[in-house]
């Protein structure tokens, strides 16, 4: 029996001192002081640029996104961020359904254009049913029809010097308008698409309507709403404040957010 | 015979020391369990950002979540299917260092960084999961071709025999460790349990990790047949995080019992002082 108890009474006392340990757990806030540390900052970051270098590098370029069928669809698509933007103007478009809408494609393009929601559908278009994937952690599947990026590229000419597309959008969160940007080969990829179709139901407005961005293998933040606007740059260095995108300028989510 | 009646002077005899850990295994050890701390803790300050869980490919707030930890006006709670507990202060409404009542699922001081931050939370999650997936492949390749498998995990034909592991089981939970020898070599459940984590449990915490990312669906689809979806993925990423806590939390109760000075000590140097043989004179 003895050799029984003994035990159990060193790991009562040895568990005691692990509680005690426990009460210094306050101490963790230090860690905080570590989490923002600017050295710590730029180790961190180094995760997201070995996450995008090694998917580039498994990922084919023209590697689908699964599409699903209508019996996956959710019961129910949830919109995210701002679900109505603000403002006379949006609220005026969204009264007389968007026919005044337009689309500016400008920066390093031959061919600048400006187009209404008629000449976007008169494009090639897509219908796909796809995953959503919030950075949060849960997921929705929709069905989505659009036009595809990389046909408003080819009409409008980007040149050879263009490494980005920025898409600006109508709503605007706390003091900035929400933007967003992706590289080359996500701009030109089969399933990235501006849709205006949910579920074979105009775009609502609060998914985003009267376009948004469908961009596949990244996580929910990087799919736009609202977009009145799509730029090529060289580089994201003068906008926003230089991280590409809303989100990351404010709270510093990752630029690639294939993971 | 004639010795054991020979009245011997109670002096302490020298301990038996035995090298029982090498270098990459020592090494691994540690690396590991900085990482899986720091794993675990930005987790569960991911798993803040949506507190649900979901079986299948979607899941969000209008599905039916096989699990929540939620809050009510003045509670915090836990459901798993039907079954609700009350959790305020620990889980879904705590109160924080400041005295401030916080309604996120895991407290502050559980996660990684303490406030909500699910932007650093994942990047603390992304990198590390890059040392977890690299350390674990190298320790791998050198537990399979560097002789650990052969000559330390290996379950021999015998000790398959069910009568040895409950024989084993009884042991542990009389709380009786193998003294001697029997102490330089690892028992059935410890063999089992290491090769569990080894070749399951992270391998498996890595693939459902991966199966998340909506760019590996792309290059690998088959990661979300094989674990049916992608709330599927989470939700046993989810589990398998938990079990490994558990793998943790028996670990450290062992490296108490077993005397934790000297197994702390073989982690850190390699060499382990066996347990003398009980002979009834000490």
């Amino acid at each position: 029996m003895s050799d029984i108890i003994i035990p159990r009474r060193q790991l009562i006392a040895r568990a005691g001192g692990l509680v005690v340990a426990a009460g210094t757990l306050p101490l963790l806030a230090g860690c905080d002081a570590i989490n923002d540390a600017p050295a710590v900052r730029k180790i961190l970051s180094m995760g997201e640029e070995m996450n995008r270098a090694s998917q580039r590098a498994l990922i084919d370029r023209d590697a689908l996104a699964r599409e699903f069928t209508r019996a996956d669809l959710s019961p129910f698509f949830r919109p995210n961020g701002t679900r109505l933007p603000a403002g006379a103007d949006y609220a005026a478009h969204a009264a007389n359904g968007f026919v005044d809408w337009r689309v500016k494609v400008s920066g390093l393009v031959a061919r600048p254009l400006s187009l209404s929601m008629v000449d976007i559908r008169a494009m090639p278009q897509r219908t796909q049913i796809t995953r959503h994937d919030c950075v949060e952690g849960w997921s929705a599947i929709g069905q989505w029809t659009g036009v595809e990026l990389r046909r408003i590229l080819e009409a409008a000419g980007v040149r050879d010097s263009a490494r980005y597309i920025v898409f600006r959008c109508a709503d605007r969160i706390g003091d900035a308008l929400y933007y967003e940007s992706c590289d080359m080969i996500d701009a030109r990829h089969p399933q990235t698409i501006l849709a205006w179709a949910l579920n074979d139901a105009v775009l609502p407005i609060a998914n985003g309507a009267p376009l948004r961005l469908r961009i596949e293998r990244q996580l929910g933040y990087k799919h736009a709403k609202y977009i009145n606007a799509i730029e090529a740059v060289a580089s994201l260095d003068q906008i926003g404040a230089g991280k590409g995108g809303y989100w990351e300028d404010r709270v510093d989510y990752e630029w690639y957010a294939g993971i | 015979m004639a010795e054991a009646e020979t009245p011997v002077a109670p002096e302490k005899p020298e301990p038996v020391r035995v090298y029982r850990h090498r270098l990459p295994t020592r090494i691994w050890h540690w690396v590991n369990a900085v990482t899986l701390l720091v794993l675990l803790m930005s987790g569960l300050m991911i798993f803040n950002a949506h507190p649900r869980l979901y079986w299948g490919e979607y899941g969000a707030n209008f599905d039916r979540a096989w699990l929540v930890i939620g809050s009510t006006t003045d509670t915090g709670y836990l459901r798993v299917g039907d079954w609700k507990i009350d959790t305020t202060g620990v889980l879904g409404r705590w109160t924080d260092a400041q005295g401030a009542t916080k309604t996120w699922a895991f407290p502050g001081w559980a996660t990684i960084p303490t406030n909500y931050s699910l932007a650093d939370g994942r990047r603390w999650h992304l990198l590390f999961a890059w040392l977890l997936s690299v350390g674990l492949a190298l320790y791998m390749l050198w537990t399979l071709f560097g002789g650990h498998l052969r000559k330390d995990l290996h379950v021999r034909r015998a000790e398959w025999s069910p009568r040895h592991i409950w024989h084993d089981v009884k042991e542990h939970a009389r709380l009786r460790f193998p003294k001697g020898e029997a102490a330089a070599r690892y028992g059935i459940l410890q063999k089992l349990s290491y090769i569990g984590v080894i070749f399951v449990a992270l391998p498996l915490m890595i693939a459902t990790g991966l199966t998340m990312s909506p760019g590996m669906n792309a290059a690998w689809p088959w990661l979300l047949d094989i674990f049916g979806g992608r709330q599927s993925a989470r939700s046993i990423h989810f589990i398998a995080a938990w079990a490994l806590v558990a793998f943790f939390i028996v670990h450290i109760a062992m490296v108490l019992l077993a005397g934790q000075l000297n197994e702390i000590r073989s982690m850190v140097t390699g060499w382990f002082r066996l347990p003398p043989e009980k002979d009834g004179r000490a």
